[in-house]
């Protein structure tokens, strides 16, 4: 976000006043929110709509990683993985180690994902989920099940496509209403 | 992002923290896979999850009052059709009876050892499916029964078709099903055509049962109903469990390949019975799915 600011205030600075500010969201905000999603992914749904499911969890926390990464960590993640782990009545460790990697990935990725916008991001985005699913498969194999189809990799489509209006869903409260006159 | 003075820096590197989680979530694996020698640290975080679980279902519950409202408008023609349908099967039933007791005479004149006669401690508890699981790995649902309404670990869980799995799993709300279709789940069975006597296991596909273990020669043909023969003590006798689909007769193996599917829906209903325990609580009859893993 920050870099984002600094670079159009460089280009030209009638543009910045006009730009939104916002503030860094609070741990509330944020608890809250993972909350919401770990609910969005424990919704019943038939078994057809399931394949095409976006893990919402995984989403939300990469979001925070990407925008800021202060404000959330890998033990955080590791809490998130085990409560999905235990509902999904999968291996217990499972999705906390997919999750750790995916927050990671975005540590390391995360600076040069916000110099793009929003819909340059999601393909990116894509990739990180590919890794994290690849991560959950390598995990279930070791535990005995057999590899999924292809079809398994049809959560990462969705997802993606879910990038932009979840990140935008997720800043709309962090928007500050200022009026650029007021000073 | 600031580049801070290294002074300021807070914990260590991306990467190490990493490392740390990896080398955590690996214990943990093991231990779920391998040593299970906690088995609270799953109950504590299903009853942490619990409330949350419960709030993602009530959109369902929600839709099933709406749906119940309307359906209370054909109220009176339900009701006729069921008294209807409880007649018939009331002829049914009384016609078992004296067949029971004929077969007891029966095995009387013949010599035969009698039933043992099994009382129930768990009583049948029809429950919702709370859960179904997200990815294909976990042939599993969840349930909104537990402990805390008297189920018990190794219950069969049925439809009304037939077999579904066996819970595994308990927590004090909810508890955890094995369907058939696991890779790690096995039911005694008979061919009903032939009482003959085999083992279905779950193959973690879809849909998808098998009977292993069976020679070439074996009697058994496409068509044929599986039920449960009640040997071992968890499942109740003639329940059905499969039709056999697909039989593969390779010369160059010494087993015949015979694919059946499951006759219940076992990844369609949303509301199942959970059947009594034959024996009361037998200790080596509940078949945990790491023992089976083991057999395999």
């Amino acid at each position: 976000m920050n870099r984002k600011k600094t670079e159009t205030k460089k280009l030209d600075p009638g543009e910045y006043f006009k730009q939104d500010i916002y503030i860094a969201p609070s741990g509330r905000y944020i608890t809250f929110s993972l909350i919401i999603a770990l609910i969005l992914n424990f919704l019943p749904f038939p078994q057809h709509v399931l394949l095409f499911r976006p893990d919402f969890v995984a989403l939300t926390l990469m979001y925070w990683s990407v925008n800021h990464p202060h404000k959330i960590g890998m033990s955080v993640a590791f809490v998130m993985g085990l409560l999905m782990d235990v509902g999904n009545t999968g291996i217990l460790g499972q999705h906390a180690l997919a999750y750790c990697v995916v927050i990671y990935l975005t540590l390391v990725l995360g600076r040069r994902l916000r110099i793009f916008n929003l819909f340059q991001q999601a393909p990116q985005i894509s990739l990180v989920l590919l890794v994290m699913q690849i991560v959950i498969v390598l995990i279930a194999v070791l535990g005995g099940s057999r590899l999924p189809g292809w079809s398994y990799f049809s959560a990462t489509a969705t997802a993606t496509l879910l990038w932009v209006p979840l990140s935008a869903l997720l800043n709309a409260p962090l928007k500050q209403k200022s009026d650029p006159n007021a000073l | 992002m600031k580049t801070a003075p290294q002074f300021f820096r807070h914990g260590p590197g991306p990467f190490a923290r990493l490392f740390v989680f990896i080398l955590l979530s690996c214990l943990l694996i093991a231990e779920d896979l391998r040593f299970r020698y906690f088995p609270e640290l799953r109950q504590t975080i299903g009853i942490v999850i619990f409330p949350l679980q419960k709030v993602a279902y009530l959109p369902t519950n929600i839709y099933d009052q709406i749906e119940e409202l309307f359906a209370s408008l054909y109220l009176l023609e339900e009701n006729i059709k069921l008294r209807q349908q409880y007649l018939e099967d009331r002829e049914q039933l009384l016609t078992l009876h004296t067949l029971q007791t004929e077969n007891e005479h029966l095995r009387q004149l013949l010599g035969a050892v009698q039933y043992i006669e099994t009382n129930t401690e768990a009583k049948a508890v029809l429950a919702d499916i709370l859960y179904t699981p997200r990815d294909p790995f976990n042939h599993k649902i969840t349930l909104n029964k537990g402990h805390y309404h008297g189920v018990q670990l190794g219950q069969p869980v049925i439809d009304d078709k037939g077999i579904i799995g066996q819970i595994t799993q308990l927590y004090p709300w909810s508890a955890e099903v094995t369907l058939l279709i696991d890779k790690n789940h096995s039911v005694p069975v008979q061919v009903l055509r032939n009482s003959l006597r085999s083992v279905v296991t779950g193959t973690g596909k879809k849909d998808e049962l098998e009977l292993r273990y069976l020679s070439v020669s074996t009697d058994i043909q496409q068509g044929d109903m599986l039920v449960t023969s009640g040997i071992g003590g968890v499942y109740p006798t003639g329940i059905p469990v499969a039709i056999v689909q697909r039989i593969e007769r390779d010369p160059v193996d010494d087993f015949v390949q015979i694919i059946s599917k499951p006759i219940a829906g076992v990844d369609r209903n949303r509301q199942v019975l959970v059947l009594s325990l034959v024996q009361p609580s037998p200790s080596n009859s509940i078949e945990m799915p790491e023992i089976e893993s083991q057999k395999n």
